[in-house]
Parts: structure tokens; sequence; C-alpha cells
């Protein structure tokens, strides 16, 4: 075996027409400017840009949706509940209770798409975010373009369902210079869920179903349990914790707040808003870690 | 444009010793030229390109590309860079032209700047009329010409290229080889990985063969041959069974006898000469076929094991 070193020849002169070193430094700072401050942007770009390819599913599923639910609620079921919904000692009408609920579950289920197959997708089955880390990209501006992606979807969900609930004429929003910021609210609901299921989505090594069993056993157990169709102490005790921890509960809480004035202490208001920050917050930096420690293998 | 003194990459791996990818690896590669990493698989030479792309850190030594620390600098140094990954890692959702447009937005280039390269590269690619096609739809050739135009978005100072035609039939190999000849009259640095000698022949001004982490030999790919094998090549089957009775016969035949499984491999600087010496032993190969020596003999003298296993 020969030595690396003693065996092997002197590397080529340097062209005598090749940049400086000095050049191509600056060249590169100059280059990475716009990258390192606008660089999750243009994941964002790109995610959006993505979406296009099931755009009709997006908008198909942000009007339908809630028309459905208002056709098979308001003419369906409303009919059957005769008796008002009693919310903080107010009396609503059943669709006005609901209303809120249905708009954070859109957006927590636009969440639980955009946060999971395509996380899934970019680190294992396309692996287009490794793509995108040998671009000036830093690993943080990818989860940030994924969430900002994520959540220009959920403003189209949130936006269709509350103006759609607003203007059909089933008065599910007696309070609209208020009520817009249960869009908001319910935005926030699905970046509460989202985040840390990103995470979760990143840190899997290989599919074996994982999200459908979040769907089954996290998603729907929270839409069954988290007072979205009925006030949430009217559970025993025992059930209400799932409310308790679930970002819909708090989301829609924040909507009916909104839409027609629920009479919520202001300290749960602020304790709602806290918590969903909490975890998504705690997501982002649960999230961050993991794209940044799985693009560098 | 890339300086790497005794380069180091570990991995901690549970209950046991740290596995460590690279090992100390020296190499400098100049502006312009064609530098490749020559090994097997699990050589570390993936590994290797993983730090010079500036995504993976590195575990011990120094590291510089274009004069900047890569461990500091990584945006900088990557937003000069050309990459193209041994696995494809276009987006599926999106047609050939909006991969190549997306990917421009990333160096922070305009829409209109973006377009207009992807307008060149998909014809430098060869690749105009499937603009507008879902990658899902071309051939595994085309997503590598695409790959590689993805890479050209920013006219990177160094393009590095990780076994750029593994997986491709031979006529898609040409077409491949032939843009990357045209890249390299450009100018442009090439930093390429392969475990195909004649790709390393096709492209590399000088390479270094790694093995485990460590380099073996470096030089010009005429130079390697010069000093690790003899000019030619006679290789002789007689059947698996027989063939290393035969090669204990042959021993002192040309400057070197290699026995593999399936064949008797007779280094020598007549090929035709030791032919003839072979039959003089009264030993009849089953065939037998002279050719010039290549990296495939440097690896398996400085090895001792052959490049594909």
């Amino acid at each position: 075996m020969s030595s690396p070193s003693a065996a092997s020849p002197p590397p080529p002169p340097v062209d005598a027409g090749a940049p400086a070193l000095d050049d191509l430094r600056a060249e590169a700072f100059a280059w990475a400017r716009k990258p390192r401050r606008f660089g999750s942007w243009y994941v964002t770009e790109h995610m959006v840009r993505a979406m296009r390819a099931y755009g009709w599913t997006i908008v198909v599923g942000a009007v339908g949706q809630p028309i459905l639910y208002l056709l098979g609620l308001a003419v369906g079921l409303a009919a059957l509940i005769t008796v008002p919904i009693v919310d903080h000692g107010q009396q609503v009408s059943y669709l006005m209770f609901v209303a809120p609920a249905l708009l954070a579950t859109a957006t927590i289920s636009v969440a639980s798409e955009e946060m999971t197959y395509p996380v899934m997708s970019g680190f294992k089955w396309r692996r287009y975010f490794y793509g995108f880390n040998a671009s000036p990209l830093s690993s943080p501006q990818i989860a940030n373009g994924v969430i900002a992606g994520a959540t220009a979807r959920m403003f189209v969900a949130s936006v269709a369902y509350y103006l759609i609930v607003w203007l059909l004429p089933f008065g599910a929003v007696p309070n609209p210079a208020t009520g817009w910021l249960a869009i908001f609210a319910g935005v926030l609901a699905g970046l509460a869920f989202g985040i840390p299921l990103m995470a979760y989505a990143g840190s899997i090594q290989d599919d074996k179903g994982q999200f459908a069993l979040v769907q089954r056993f996290i998603f729907m157990p929270m839409f069954l349990f988290s007072g979205t169709f009925y006030p949430l102490d009217t559970l025993p005790l025992w059930l209400q914790w799932i409310g308790w921890i679930s970002p819909l509960w708090h989301g829609a809480e924040l909507g009916r707040v909104a839409t027609y004035g629920a009479a919520v202490d202001p300290l749960m208001i602020g304790i709602h808003i806290a918590y969903l920050l909490a975890l998504s917050i705690g997501g982002y930096v649960w999230g961050r870690r993991i794209f940044v420690r799985r693009l560098a293998t | 444009m890339i300086s790497a003194r005794s380069l180091v990459k570990a991995y901690k791996v549970k209950g046991k010793p740290d596995f460590v990818a690279v090992d100390g690896l020296d190499f400098e590669v100049a502006p312009g030229e064609s530098f490749g990493l020559l090994g097997p698989n699990g050589a570390g030479k993936s590994t290797t390109m993983k730090m010079i792309g500036a995504v993976s850190t590195r575990t011990g030594g120094d590291l510089s590309i274009l004069g900047l620390d890569p461990d500091r600098y990584g945006p900088e140094i990557r937003s000069r860079l050309g990459v193209v990954p041994q696995q494809d890692n276009l987006d599926a959702e999106l047609n050939a032209r909006e991969n190549l447009y997306v990917y421009g937005r990333y160096f922070g280039l305009p829409g209109k700047v973006c377009h207009q390269k992807a307008d060149e590269l998909l014809a430098f690619a060869q690749l105009e009329d499937k603009a507008k096609s879902k990658v899902d739809a071309l051939s595994g050739g085309m997503k590598r010409r695409l790959t590689i135009a993805r890479g050209l978005i920013n006219d990177p100072r160094i393009l590095l290229l990780d076994e750029p035609t593994t997986g491709l039939d031979p006529q898609a190999r040409h077409v491949l080889w032939d843009r990357l000849f045209r890249l390299k009259e450009r100018g442009t640095t090439l930093v390429l990985t392969t475990h195909y000698m004649d790709e390393a022949e096709q492209l590399c001004d000088r390479l270094i063969v790694v093995d485990k982490g460590r380099i073996m030999a470096e030089g010009t790919p005429a130079s390697l041959i010069r000093e690790h094998s003899s000019r030619e090549v006679l290789e002789v089957r007689f059947g698996s069974d027989r063939n290393q009775q035969a090669a204990d016969t042959l021993q002192g035949v040309g400057d070197r006898v290699e026995v593999l499984p399936d064949r008797v491999l007779i280094y020598a600087a007549d090929g035709e000469a030791a032919l003839e010496r072979v039959t003089a032993e009264g030993l009849e190969p089953i065939t037998s076929l002279v050719r010039r020596s290549s990296l495939e003999d440097v690896f398996l003298r400085l090895t001792g094991r052959s490049l594909i296993e």
C-alpha cells in the first residue's frame, strides 16, 4: 500500500485565469445573502406550487366539507335538537355552537394531511428535502417552509369555512364584527396540532401505518370528545381531559368567543391561546431539531 | 477550490466503537480540474461528498471549500455548488421545467432569470420536449440529466456528482458523459465519485483511489495504471474448478498472475506473447482476451479486491 502523499503527484498548477480565493469568497457571500434571509419563503413557494398538483382536492375539500356538514347538521341533526344549547350560561342555536368547532376541525384535518405525508415524502419516499438542503437553504428554513406552506392551505380552508357559515342563511355567526377572528383561532389550532405532528413525521424512519393510527386514535377521539358537538362539561369528568389536552377544544372555544361572544372567562381565553402557542412552539423546537439532525446524515 | 487535510468522519454506534467512514483524507482540487474519488461501495466516497457539499459536518481534520469553512459558512458554500446526488430527489408533484424553476429560486434568483435558466438548461440536458412532463414520466437517464441540469441552475463553481451513472443503461451513460464533458470543456470544476473505472478514465483528470475511508493511491488515470499495473492484461478462463491449478502452473508468466473466481489475469507488457507462453505450457484456456490495463486492475492490485463485488 502506498502512502497517500508519498506516491501522489502534486495537483496541477492553478490556471492563471482562475479567480482568486478572495474573489470566490466574496462571490459566495453575495450569493448567500438572499437565501439566508428569505430561504424559508422559497420553500413555502415550492410547497404551495406543489399543492397545485392537487389544487382541485384542496378547493373542493375547503368549500365542499363545510357545505356538507352544514346541510347535514342544520337540515338534519339541528331539526332533531330543538332544545337550545346552553354554553357558558348562554342559550345558542345548535348550529352556532358547532360551526366554530367544525371550522377548527377543518384546519386540523388540513394540518394532519400537510404535516404528515409530504414530510415523509421529503425525507424518505422522494427525498426532496435533501435536494433543498444541497442548495443554500438551511434545515430550519426547510422546516419553516413546510409549516408556512401548510399554514397557507389552512388559511384557505379556514377562510372558505368562515365565509360559508357566515354567508349561508343559517345565522351561525351573529357577531360578524369579531367573527372573522375565528379564522385565526382555527389556524392556530391547526398549527398546535400540525407542528408537533410534523416533528413526529420527521422522526419516522419506516412507514408502518403510523399516520393511519394518528388518524384513528388521536384525530377521531379528539373530534368526538372535544366539545365539538356538545359543551365539554356535559361529559363525565373522566372523559373531559381529552378535551383539555386537545387543540381542537381550545381552538373551538376561541372561535365561539369570536362568532357569538361566548361568555368565556378572559383568563381562560388567555389559557386557550397560551396552550395552543405552547404546543406550536414546543413542536417547532422538536421538529427543527429533527430536521437538522436528519438532513445532516 | 477544495482543500482537505486529515479529514475524518466518524459515526457513533450504540454499544460499539465509533464507525470511521472517512479516515484521514488529504487532497486538493484546483479550479477547472475534474477530480474523482474511485472506490467500492462503502469506501467513504459519499460521506466525503456530503462533507464537501457542506451538509454533513466533519469529525476531525480541516476542510476548506472556496476558501471557506463548511461548518461555519454552509449556505455561502452551497450557493456556489451544484450537487447531483446518488439518488434523484426531484419533486414528482412538479414537471421538469418547474423543478428547475423552483430550484433556481432557492438561490435567490429572480423568477424571470429562473425561467430563462430553466429553458437554457432543458436544452443543455436535451429535455426540451419533456419540459412539461411530470418527473415520473421520465426515464432513468432523463431524470439524471434533469438532476444535473438542476445542479447547474446557479452556474456553480464546483459541480459534485455522486455516482452519476449508476443504474443507467450504456446508451444513457454515454449521453451523460457527453454532457459532463462539455461542462469540463467550459471550465466547471467537477468532483465525482464512481465505482466504474471506465467512467473515471473518461472524466477524471486526476483521482484518488479510496478504500475503507483511506486513500490508497492518487494520480492521473494513466499514471496510476503505469505505476500499479502492466501495459496489458491477458484474461484466460479454464473453468471455475481449474483456474487455481492453472494459475499455479502459470506463475512466472508475465509480471504477475492473479486468480479471480471466474478467470485468471496475467499482467504483462505483451499480452499476446503471454498467451503464447500459456499454450506452450500445455494449457488450453476455454476463452482468452488481451486488453489494456484499467483502473480496475489498479484497484485489484492495491486492495486485493475487485471494485464491484
